[in-house]
């Protein structure tokens, strides 16, 4: 008992860090209708950014206060995520705007590609390791109720904390705010929206925005883990099966389903992976994905497309 | 606010010259009238006449080729739907438009996004003024749904309203920017008889009550007849009638259009 625990609590922390990068699909995909292909680039770039930032500002400014270093190569990061916010509205999207989603779409795979290229051109393409300054000894939990305990990592826990104060603040920003009002108008419909004198443009670098600091968020934390590399950029490509579990339009559902992808996979490979000779683990995500888009193609929590002839 | 006698004042819009055309299809030619101060005209012609391509070419959803929209003293070629937004002139759409997944209240809100000043930096922290701000437009929203009468609603998503009623809520957005020119397009399409009584009420009231100028687009012929003060008449894109219902009613290219005459 306590080792399926231990496996499923691992599990679900990794479910964590899907979770944030597909929140930042859901996010641009309510507000704009645009599949981001670019996602996965904008953690990598933000990621970049941070990791460098950190090595760099010591050497500029002289700064040895470590936090001090951390919180304002956070804050940079942030403010170059605005810029790239910015900077994709008025050139790819206000041009486009009116397209099919699919012109949309191919233009965010153009995106993607330069923002690989130029965040490694400025930052650099090696392998950065980040340090955070947050422990990731091991600790042991639940040590009176089981033999034992359960093992876990204690940087794991601290970045779900930090997953969901993200997740809650934003949830609490679209209900409750003009601003978050404007957001889901502008999803539900534009023309009725710009009706009521919503810019659609300003809302739109909002909505990147968001995503951006997402991004950063994710690229932090994955950074940390895994180191910075260009491999994070590939990331985005975790987060289509969670999408496809949670529904493409859902903040929860992505929430969901990326605990449901990371504690399924980690627990199928310790638990089925043995019998048929392991490796579950890499493709448990996309089958359970294809099982979805077979019997619920909406997703637990997405909208269901009802078209009335 | 005390009801003024009905009094027509000075032209508040001007459409001139308005030519607009997709490709080779000629939807709007050369069609000029004005809207005056708290009259409410009503715009109507047979299917494909051009009526909602007119509306959108008000409040700036279409960009006509040639001529222009002058609003209260400022004349535009290409008007932009946010800055016409901004200077009072507020819309309801043929195929209801509703943010379907909001609730009626958070509908209606959207309507006073224009009035609310609060930056996002307040918003974001949910703070003082921010509060404030909410509550005060919040008192504006809830007048507006007890005027139109759907309290029951309120907390309803109006993507499971039945259609009369999302129609209403749709006004209410457009009533909550406390606009000076309402664009109604088919208000009462697909309405009941007892619908369309209240939705004339609720448009004269409002005409009355705040003064509002009103422009509707509408195929029941007595209720256009009963509620406008002047009648345009557009049939093929272009304008063949302009005047008191009275008269426009007798008139004989009017009836042509109506009865169909070849072309």
């Amino acid at each position: 008992m306590g080792f399926f625990l231990e496996v499923l609590i691992g599990g679900l922390l990794v479910g964590v860090l899907y979770s944030l990068v597909a929140l930042g699909f859901v996010l641009i995909f309510k507000a704009s209708g645009v599949f981001n292909f670019a996602q996965g680039a904008m953690v990598l770039l933000a990621a970049l950014c941070l990791v460098r930032m950190i090595e760099w500002l010591p050497k500029w400014f002289g700064l040895d206060n470590p936090a001090l270093v951390i919180v304002l190569a956070a804050l940079i990061s942030g403010v170059m995520m605005v810029g790239v916010a910015v900077i994709i509205e008025r050139l790819v999207l206000r041009p486009l705007v009116n397209q099919e989603g699919i012109i949309l779409f191919m233009a965010t795979l153009g995106v993607a590609y330069f923002v690989e290229g130029a965040g490694q051109s400025i930052f650099g393409s090696n392998v950065y390791t980040l340090n955070l300054g947050i422990p990731k000894d091991p600790v042991f939990l639940f040590e009176n109720l089981f033999e034992g305990g359960v093992l876990v990592n204690e940087f794991d826990i601290w970045s779900a904390i930090a997953a969901g104060i993200l997740v809650v603040g934003l949830a609490l920003f679209f209900q409750y705010t003009r601003t978050g009002r404007a957001l889901r108008a502008v999803a539900d419909d534009h023309q009725a929206a710009q009706s009521v004198g919503i810019p659609l443009n300003r809302i739109w670098v909002i909505v990147w925005t968001v995503a951006g600091i997402v991004a950063l968020v994710a690229g932090a934390v994955w950074g940390s883990k895994l180191s910075v590399q260009f491999s994070i950029a590939l990331l985005a490509l975790k987060a289509l099966p969670v999408l496809i579990l949670g529904g493409f339009t859902s903040v929860p559902g992505a929430i969901i389903g990326g605990l449901i992808i990371g504690a399924g996979e980690k627990l199928s490979e310790v638990f089925i992976g043995p019998l048929v000779g392991g490796g579950i683990e890499i493709w448990f995500a996309y089958g359970l994905a294809l099982v979805f888009l077979l019997f619920r193609p909406q997703g637990l929590f997405g909208e269901k497309i009802i078209e009335r002839v | 606010m005390a009801a003024p006698v009905k009094t027509v004042g000075d032209v508040l819009l001007k459409v001139e010259n308005i030519s607009l055309s997709f490709g080779a299809v000629k939807a709007i030619t050369d069609v000029s009238f004005e809207i005056r101060e708290h009259e409410i005209l009503a715009i109507i012609g047979p299917n494909g006449a051009g009526k909602s391509s007119m509306l959108n070419c008000i409040n700036g959803f279409y960009h006509p080729q040639e001529g222009a929209v002058t609003y209260r003293g400022l004349k535009r070629h290409d008007v932009d739907p946010h800055e016409a937004a901004s200077r009072g002139i507020a819309r309801t759409f043929q195929n209801i438009a509703l943010f379907k997944g909001m609730t009626t209240l958070d509908n209606i809100m959207t309507g006073r996004n224009l009035k609310m000043k609060r930056g996002l930096f307040w918003q974001a922290l949910w703070a003082g003024p921010a509060i404030a701000e909410e509550i005060e437009h919040r008192r504006k929203v809830e007048d507006i749904i007890d005027f139109l009468e759907i309290q029951s609603v309120r907390k309803v998503p109006v993507g499971r309203l039945p259609y009369g009623l999302q129609k209403r809520v749709e006004l209410g957005r457009a009533l909550a920017a406390e606009p000076t020119l309402l664009l109604l397009d088919e208000p009462m399409a697909g309405m009941n008889l007892e619908e369309k009584q209240d939705m004339c009420r609720f448009i004269l009231d409002v005409n009355d009550e705040f003064g509002t100028t009103i422009c509707l687009i509408e195929h029941d012929m007595g209720v256009v007849m009963d509620i406008s003060d002047r009648v345009v008449v557009l049939d093929y894109g272009r304008k063949i009638a302009d005047g008191a219902p009275d008269v426009v009613r007798k008139d004989q290219a009017v009836i042509d259009a109506y009865l169909g005459v070849q072309h």
